[in-house]
This record gives structure tokens, sequence and C-alpha cells, in this order.
């Protein structure tokens, strides 16, 4: 896993206690509003995320740039790629 | 035999729109609105246009509306939903002691589970003071939860100075707004509240509708966990006809407001001041600041119930006290926490109007009602007085 610290989100979605699978639909709803090369942030306490966000990002083609622990949530970093 | 119903804080009748809006989805447009397909878009379209309707009726935002299957589920949801969300910033709540039990019981949850809880007072017409909630906050205070208006004495409270005090420190707001939604204007951005419980059937929708506005942005721990119906936040197949009934009726409520307000309050204002001259029967709650289709009294020397049926007998339905209590043949702890001495809170008596109630029915009751009284106190091993008075003293008709 890569831990990043102070990216610059363009867009930040604040998911923290929504149930699972929301971490993923969320990122594909946001997703589809970013322009290319813009950044994510997602921000979930759930811990499946840690797996499925990087595998989301290999699966669609987006760049994956890391993840920041907050103590109570993570917060995850992607960049938007053209596919 | 006559019937009148006077109890619609306890439910209301469907308006004839709503049932028609719902019948669809009773029927043909049975989907789950997960579902893929056609049957599952149109469930899920109906219920995203309730929400739309829902929100327009508390100036909120679709976004914010979370429906749940009642006010009780709702106000379950707020307490223990920002009590664990924030219980690293602290674990102290106030709450106060007017609430409904769903409220007072998630309180009392929440105290078991490590959290201190501070039940405010409230005075001899049920105002909740916004001075004592200032000073009952502390460093710990995460939530304040006050009902906009209470069901069983009809005191509406001074709500936007209590979320005044509560925003100097930063604290979070759930109000019990289920008797006030769709009864009197209920602005969420004008009382500045963060989270407020409705109820469909509080205003000629279905019972099995609610919601909870919980204002953007703000982190919530779901009450149900599974799928991921409300946006995660609250899960199970939805209720769509009793939604889509909720949305019309919201709809039909923000239409109709001031002249519903406009035909009840006459109504209410004749039973409170006709029976305020009845011998030792004493109006509860605020006389100016109460709902509009509320009068609720305690009657001296009977009791609640005895009073309830006969009125029942005669074709009249009420209530007394709140259902909980009234249940369990306890004295109502909101009129306690009042300071009515519990012998007179026994006999308490709730009549709450609605829009099908007509002015002969109003004039039925009253003469009904003082006939009962006189019938139970004939019998009423108290007709001669009480003896030795409890502490607390009497309860005296407000001027």
């Amino acid at each position: 896993m890569k831990f990043v610290e102070n990216v610059k989100p363009d867009v930040t979605t604040d998911i923290v206690y929504m149930m699972c699978p929301m971490h993923l639909l969320k990122l594909e709803e946001q997703m589809r509003e970013l322009e290319q090369g813009q950044i994510l942030e997602i921000m979930t306490d759930y811990d499946g995320a840690l797996e499925d966000i990087p595998d989301w990002c290999e699966k669609t083609g987006n760049e994956f740039l890391g993840m920041e622990d907050s103590g109570d949530f993570f917060k995850f970093y992607i960049r938007k790629r053209a596919r | 035999m006559k019937k009148c119903y006077f109890d619609h804080v306890a439910t209301n009748p469907l308006h004839p729109e709503v049932l028609e809006a719902m019948m669809p989805y009773l029927k043909e447009e049975f989907g789950n609105p997960l579902s893929v397909y056609e049957y599952g878009m149109r469930a899920k379209s109906a219920i995203e246009t309730a929400r739309e309707k829902v929100a327009g009726l508390v100036n909120a935002k679709s976004a914010e509306i979370i429906f749940t299957a009642s006010g009780a589920e709702a106000n379950n949801f707020a307490l223990r939903g920002i009590a664990l969300a924030r219980q690293n910033e602290g674990k102290h709540v106030l709450v106060s002691k007017m609430e409904h039990h769903s409220v007072l019981n998630s309180a009392r949850f929440l105290e078991k589970s490590g959290f201190a809880v501070t039940y405010l007072p409230v005075d001899r017409n049920g105002f909740v003071d916004p001075d004592t909630v200032k000073k009952s906050i502390t460093n710990e205070t995460v939530l304040i939860s006050v009902t906009h208006a209470s069901s069983e004495v009809g005191t509406i409270e001074p709500l936007k100075e209590i979320v005044r005090v509560a925003k100097e420190r930063n604290i979070i707001v759930h109000t019990d707004a289920v008797a006030t939604t769709g009864n009197i204007p209920v602005d969420v951005k004008d009382l500045g509240v963060d989270l407020l419980s409705m109820a469909a059937h509080q205003f000629y929708g279905p019972k099995g509708a609610a919601a909870l506005y919980v204002r953007q942005g703000l982190r919530i721990v779901p009450l149900i966990y599974g799928g991921i119906q409300e946006s995660g936040r609250r899960a199970g197949t939805e209720n769509v006809p009793a939604i889509v009934g909720m949305g019309r009726a919201a709809e039909l409520a923000k239409a109709e407001l001031q002249k519903r307000i406009d035909y009840l309050r006459p109504l209410r204002d004749k039973v409170i001041d006709t029976m305020s001259g009845v011998e030792r029967v004493y109006l509860t709650g605020d006389r100016v600041n109460r709902l509009p289709a509320h009068a609720s009294f305690c009657v001296e020397y009977i009791e609640g119930e005895a009073m309830l049926l006969l009125l029942a007998a005669k074709g009249v339905f009420s209530a007394s006290g709140s259902a909980c209590s009234s249940k369990a043949l306890k004295a109502s702890p909101v009129l306690l926490s009042m300071g009515i001495p519990s012998s007179l809170a026994q006999g308490s008596i709730v009549f709450s109007l609605g829009m099908g109630n007509a002015p002969e029915d109003i004039d039925y009751l009253l003469t009904e009602f003082p006939a009962v009284i006189k019938r139970l106190r004939e019998i009423s091993p108290y007709a001669q007085g009480w003896g030795e008075r409890e502490e607390g003293g009497e309860c005296t008709v407000k001027e």
C-alpha cells in the first residue's frame, strides 16, 4: 500500500459510516464527474476499501495515488486517467 | 352514533389524494427500487420524486432526507447515529424532559453505553429555557435534542434560541418535529437544526413512512445495517407505497398549510375557552405558543382512562397523556416534569383536531365532555377533594 501526504484533491467525497459497497458506488459516481487529470479524495472508515479501491483503479485504468490514515477513517486519492 | 375523531397526534386518516397516489405501488408497480430493470427503475424514480417533495416541505435538499419507517426510528437514528459518530470529541448529550420515549430511551441506551446525559428541566408550561441549555453545555457535549413541540401538551419550544445557544459552542442539534412537520411552518434553514425527525401519518400520510433530515456533510452512524438503500445510511427494501404517500402528503401539506391552520385554530380555541370555564379543569401547555389543533387538559378528581372510555362510548375519540404511559397506566412523565402533581396528571386528556372535524363536531364534544366529567365526579371517591395535597401544589389555569 502506498502512503501519501499533503495531496491536494480537486474533489472530496465523505462517505464515513456509509456501508459497503458505497465506497465503490460513490467512487464510480464521483469519478464520472471529474475531468481527466483531476484528483478525487474519498474518505471512508470501511476496511474493505483498502483492497477494493486500488483494485478498482487497476480494473478501470485510473491511477491510485495512495492513501492517508487519518485515525478514525482512511483517505484515498485517485487521479482520473483517459481510458 | 355520531363519531368524532380527536386524536390526530396518535395518527391521521389518509388524505384521499394520498391514497390515490399510493395505489399503483400497492398493485402493479411492485418493483424493488434496487432492481435494474423497468419495475425497479420506476419504483426508484417514485421514491426520489417523493424525497424531493418531502425535502420541499422543510426547505431541505433531497440528499438530506433519509427515509425511515417511523418517527421513533428517526429519533433513534439521530441520537445513536450522532452520539456514536462524535464520541471521540465528547460523550455528553442533552435531551429535554419533554421528549418522546423514543428520544428518552435512546438517551438511556447511550447512558448505558458510557455517555453522560443531562435531562433538561422544563417549566410549568413545558418550555425548555435556552439559558438552562447554555448552562448545561460542557466541553464534552456533542448533541442536544429538544422536541419542536410536545404532542402531549402542545407547547412549541423556543428552538431557534436553543439552536443559537448550541451553535455558540458548535454543538449539533436534533429536533423531534413529528408533531409539527406538516402542521405548522417548519424550515430547517430558519430553525438552524442539524437533524429533524418527521412522520407522514402526522400530516394525512400513511403509517410506515417517516424521515430524518440530516444536514449535508454531517456524518452519522447507521442504525440499520445491510444494503445500500438511502445512500448506505439506512438499509432495507424501501416501503415504496408508503414513501410515495408521504411525498404526496408533504406536497399537499405545503400547499394547504396556512388554510389548515386558519381552519383548525378557531376550533381549538373554542374547546380551550369553553373548557377553561369548567370547574377544576386546567389547560396544560402554553396557551399562546401551542400547536394550532391541540387542546390538552388535566381534570381534577377523575382519571384519564375513565374519561376516554366514556367519551368513546359517545363516539368521541381522544387520548390521555402519552400513548406509552396510558398503556402502562403510569402518570405521564411529561406532565410530571412540568411540575403537575401525579394525582392531577392521572386526569389528563388530549384532544387533537384535524381537517375532518366539522364545527358541529366541536359542539358535540363540548356537550359530551362536561357531561362525562360531571358523571365521573359524581362517583369519584375524591368528589369532596383530595384531602392532603401532594407536594407541587395545584395546577392553575393560565390567563
